[in-house]
């Protein structure tokens, strides 16, 4: 609803309420979008659900007990669909859902979720669970359930952490579940508020995808930075009520984490720095803001020492990816605005155009920062469709889409080439090692020998000629001459 | 047998209804689907049939909020036919509900009915199924949606030569091959649901926001008329069947045999289409039969070594389970994500003539089955990849069939059926076995008997 109007909304689509949610970037930078609204029915928006936003930030958490109370169908489609790493614990990656049915439905699921938290602990008396989440999806706040009541009963019968988590999916976006697991995050920390503060941080925002919080933590390890607790990739219930003694926090994931921290501000006095792993440039500077963050000065030269030597190998590989990329077109479709951002800058340092910036949940804020970042004549979407996607791809003549699970079919079926940047990666695409992975995996994709065939076809021959036969001919013509001389 | 957690289902062998409802309105020409409820739901549905089949997946959601939730989602639900119709010019719009729409007490026809006769959504057909997630799985979604569909559409019962052919849950390569199939039977038939090509196609210059394929809706407005019904399922319980709905209202004379995979199940299908057809089997047929036979022969030693575990949907695993019998492959586990009373009831009476004990579970989660797997010591994993997981805990292998496979590529155009598609199930099946083998036989050869030697020395 964060919207300026500085113009009337140009007629980009057929469906009038999306064109305020669609500008064109121009010099002057006119034109402010609508975004963080609800989506329009019927448009087929990329959009999750307050729910989906819930997991994404609380799933990573090793060692707890994720129960969905709910339908099947939610916890089925979100069943270990992300590539969040742990160095412990594997519960997570498990699938617990009260699985309601109709009678359910009708006279209420509160027993269900009871009966499933008895069973829980029940079933696991020699490694007892420390920490429960219970996820309420759309239908329990229809049919009455009040989780809260249950998850405090629980708790005091059994002595263990058990947190609701308010994100019925109708209530809002995926954003909206961001705040929801925020709030969960901080009741379980409550328990904590007045530890001894260290020397160390909490890094915010990270899931461990494909190994990523690791990657980034040696680097620490290397220059002295001490981390306290994560958010939450690789977490764990220990780590986690320990965050509250932490003297910074460091906030990657801005859409999902800035509640958070300024959350632990308030109640903690933790202060907290905006960084990004993504890209060689963001990765630098942000090991050195912390560096001075924490102040002291041999810290901050071993940082420097570090930068300059990783960077230099970094750029030196990078070399080999520019000259193969170009020039070439990016369109970007993620989730977040924080995600738009860095891969702009990341596409931008590989010397690609962009033509195409859009997100599902992105912020006014943010699109304020694309605006300025993005060349002129970029399209800019907030909630778009596959309509437009389609659109604008073949408008803008885009080579690549980066985006999620749902929008690589579309890409590949309009023959272009896509970079998977969402949560099921299985590569690092964070800090040094993941700029060069990302540099590879876009250069693999658009320079791959598919496109040429794509190229070839038209609508008459479906891409069938004979011309390779032709190649062929004249070579047995000429051994056909050979022989003949001979 | 009961599930390990009562009161919970630990990693779902299961989906929900709409799933069902929306794989069954792809199989309908120029049709465009409508969730009804909250945008998730949608979503997610979209995101996990994406990945199964690669393909752009388009289902619209009315994208109920707070306020629909509250006061109604009518508007939504109108908001969201307006849009898909400007969006996607489709013939056909098919609505479903999810769970929320069905709770909050949305009923979808009436809103339909009132504004069908008005400009633009006069322009659609518009068909409904009731399909809230709690109520059942993809599998009673599928066919609850496949029976609502003819019931909705099937309305001029004048009699015609054709054969209906009502397919479940198939890849896309199974549905043409069945076509296959039929055309060489020279069969005048409607097969619904088609998504052989609408959830495969091919690479096009142009890109189709729907794509082409699937049941006409005018062939469907003929059903009633058709000489005879096969309904290939014989797990669909009546009062979902579409068959049976065919047979009752307008007296289609009805054939309920199993999926053809197995050489008897592909047999009945044969056979039938051979009497109804009154057209001799073909020469192709018999061939495949033929080499079906005599790769039998050369794998059912190894089969003999196999002990599996199947899950699924029930159609799948009888017709899986009927495949393992004939082949000598012992049925440990036999597993349904739902309820279904016909799969034990049609099923158990085949094992135990051939001499198995194999364990049913029905509602069953991975938790019980992964433990399940375990106590009947199988050695082979035949499903869904969601059995990834008890394959990467227990490292038993793992052969992907069914819905969904996530880790994969090419679940679209594996060939299941008949024949051929039973032919290179089992090749797999075998050399899974054999591979199995061949990788611990020496070491299980040295454990068992080199330290009782060196001992006696
Ligand atoms: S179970 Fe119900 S609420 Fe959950 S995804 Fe399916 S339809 Fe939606
Ligand atoms: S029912 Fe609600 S919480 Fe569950 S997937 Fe659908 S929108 Fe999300």
């Amino acid at each position: 609803m964060s919207s300026i109007y500085k113009k009337e909304p140009t007629d980009y689509t057929i469906i009038q309420e999306r064109n305020k949610s669609i500008a064109k970037n121009t010099a002057n930078n006119i034109v402010s979008i609508t975004c963080d609204s609800d989506s329009v029915a019927g448009t087929v928006s990329q959009r999750a659900c307050v729910y989906c936003g819930a997991r994404v930030v609380l799933n990573p958490i090793t060692d707890a007990y994720h129960i969905v109370h709910g339908p099947i169908g939610c916890a089925s489609y979100t069943w270990d669909i992300r590539g969040s790493l742990s160095s412990h614990s594997e519960i997570y990656r498990n699938s617990f859902s009260t699985d309601i049915q109709e009678k359910d439905v009708i006279f209420g699921g509160e027993k269900k979720l009871e009966a499933a938290i008895a069973e829980i602990i029940e079933k696991n008396r020699v490694n007892p669970p420390k920490l429960i989440f219970v996820y309420a999806t759309c239908i329990i706040g229809v049919i009455g359930d009040d989780i809260e009541a249950v998850c405090k009963r629980a708790e005091e019968q059994y002595g263990i952490r058990v947190i609701p988590v308010k994100s019925p999916g109708f209530a809002g976006n995926k954003k909206d579940g961001y705040k929801a697991a925020c709030n969960s995050l901080m009741t379980l920390m409550k328990q904590s508020k007045n530890l001894q503060k260290v020397k160390g941080i909490n890094f915010l925002g990270d899931f461990n995808l494909a190994g990523e919080m690791w990657l980034i933590n040696n680097y620490f390890r290397e220059i002295g930075i001490q981390v306290v607790s994560t958010f939450t990739g690789d977490a764990c219930y220990d780590n986690l009520i320990k965050a509250p003694s932490a003297s910074l926090n460091i906030v990657q994931c801005a859409g999902s984490m800035t509640y958070l921290a300024k959350q632990m501000q308030k109640q903690f006095e933790i202060p907290f720095i905006k960084i990004s792993f993504f890209g060689v440039e963001d990765t630098s500077e942000s090991l050195l803001k912390i560096a001075r963050h924490i102040g002291d000065e041999a810290l901050i030269k071993r940082a420097e020492k570090f930068i300059l030597g990783i960077k230099e190998k970094t750029e030196k590989e990078l070399l080999y990816y520019r000259k193969r990329l170009h020039n070439r077109r990016a369109a970007i479709y993620v989730g977040g605005g924080f995600k738009a951002i860095s891969l702009i800058k990341q596409f931008n340092d590989l010397g690609m155009k962009i033509v195409i910036v859009g997100t599902q949940t992105g912020k006014a804020e943010d699109y304020e920062e694309i605006y300025k970042l993005a060349d002129e004549g970029t399209m800019i979407l907030d909630d778009s469709n596959p309509y437009e996607l389609e659109k604008f791809i073949k408008e803008t003549g885009a080579d690549i889409l980066v985006g999620g699970v749902k929008e690589r079919p579309l890409a590949y079926k309009l023959g272009l080439a896509f970079c998977d940047h969402n949560h099921e990666r299985k590569h690092p695409l964070a800090g040094y090692e993941g700029a060069i992975n990302f540099a590879k995996e876009i250069d693999e994709s658009i320079n791959s020998p598919i496109w040429s065939f794509i190229k070839e076809i038209d609508s008459e021959t479906e891409g069938i000629e004979d011309d390779v036969r032709d190649i062929f001919q004249e070579v047995y013509n000429e051994k056909i001459v050979k022989l003949m001389k001979v | 047998m009961e599930k390990n957690y009562v009161n919970l289902d630990v990693n779902p062998c299961k989906m929900c209804m709409p799933m069902g409802m929306a794989t069954v309105l792809k199989g309908i020409k120029n049709c465009m689907t409508i969730l009804h409820g909250s945008q998730g739901c949608s979503t997610y549905i979209r995101r996990h049939m994406a990945t199964h089949y690669n393909e752009p997946i388009d289902i619209a959601s009315s994208s109920l909020t707070e306020e629909g939730t509250v006061y109604g989602g009518e508007n939504n639900l109108k908001t969201a036919l307006l849009n898909v119709i400007k969006l996607y010019s489709p013939e056909v719009i098919g609505i479903g509900t999810t769970c929320l729409a069905e709770t909050i007490g949305e009923d979808i026809d009436r809103i339909i009915k009132e504004v069908k006769d008005i400009e633009p959504y006069n322009k659609v057909r518009m068909i409904t199924a009731s399909t809230a997630g709690y109520k059942g799985t993809q599998f009673e979604g599928y066919h609850v949606a496949m029976r609502s569909i003819i019931q909705q559409l099937a309305d001029n019962p004048v009699k015609n030569k054709k054969l209906n052919i009502l397919v479940p849950h198939l890849t896309p390569a199974d549905i043409r091959y069945i076509k296959e199939v039929l055309n060489d039977f020279n069969a005048d038939y409607t097969l619904f649901p088609d998504f052989s090509e609408t959830l495969d196609s091919g690479y096009s210059k142009e890109y189709k926001r729907i794509p082409e394929g699937g049941t006409d809706a005018k062939d469907i407005a003929n059903m009633g008329g058709a000489k005879a019904s096969i309904q290939l399922g014989v797990t669909v319980p009546h009062e979902l069947s579409a068959g049976h709905y065919l047979l009752e209202r307008f007296r289609v004379p009805l054939f309920q045999i199993p999926v053809p995979i197995g050489v008897k199940n592909t047999d009945r299908f044969i056979k039938l289409l051979s009497q109804l057809t009154g057209n001799p089997i073909p020469v192709k047929y018999k061939k495949a039969r033929a080499r079906a036979l005599d790769a039998m022969i050369d794998s059912h030693k190894y089969n003999a070594q196999g002990k599996a575990t199947l899950f699924g949907e029930p159609e799948l695993v009888y017709s899986l389970a009927s495949l393992c019998i004939e082949n000598g492959i012992k049925p440990e586990v036999l597993a349904i994500g739902g309820k279904n009373v016909l799969f034990k009831k049609l099923l158990a009476p085949l094992v135990v003539k051939e001499g198995y004990n194999p364990l049913f579970l029905s509602e069953a989660d991975f938790e019980t089955i992964q433990q399940q797997t375990i106590i009947r010591n199988s050695n082979i994993l035949i499903g869904s990849s969601d059995g990834k997981w008890i394959e990467e805990r227990e490292g038993i292998p793992l052969i992907r069939v069914g819905f969904p496979v996530h880790d994969r590529i090419g679940a679209q155009r594996r060939l299941n059926v008949c024949y051929e598609g039973t032919l290179r199930l089992l090749d797999e099946i075998t050399n899974c076995l054999i591979e199995h083998k061949h990788d611990g036989y020496r070491k299980e050869m040295y454990e068992s008997f080199y330290k009782k030697q060196v001992c006696s020395q």
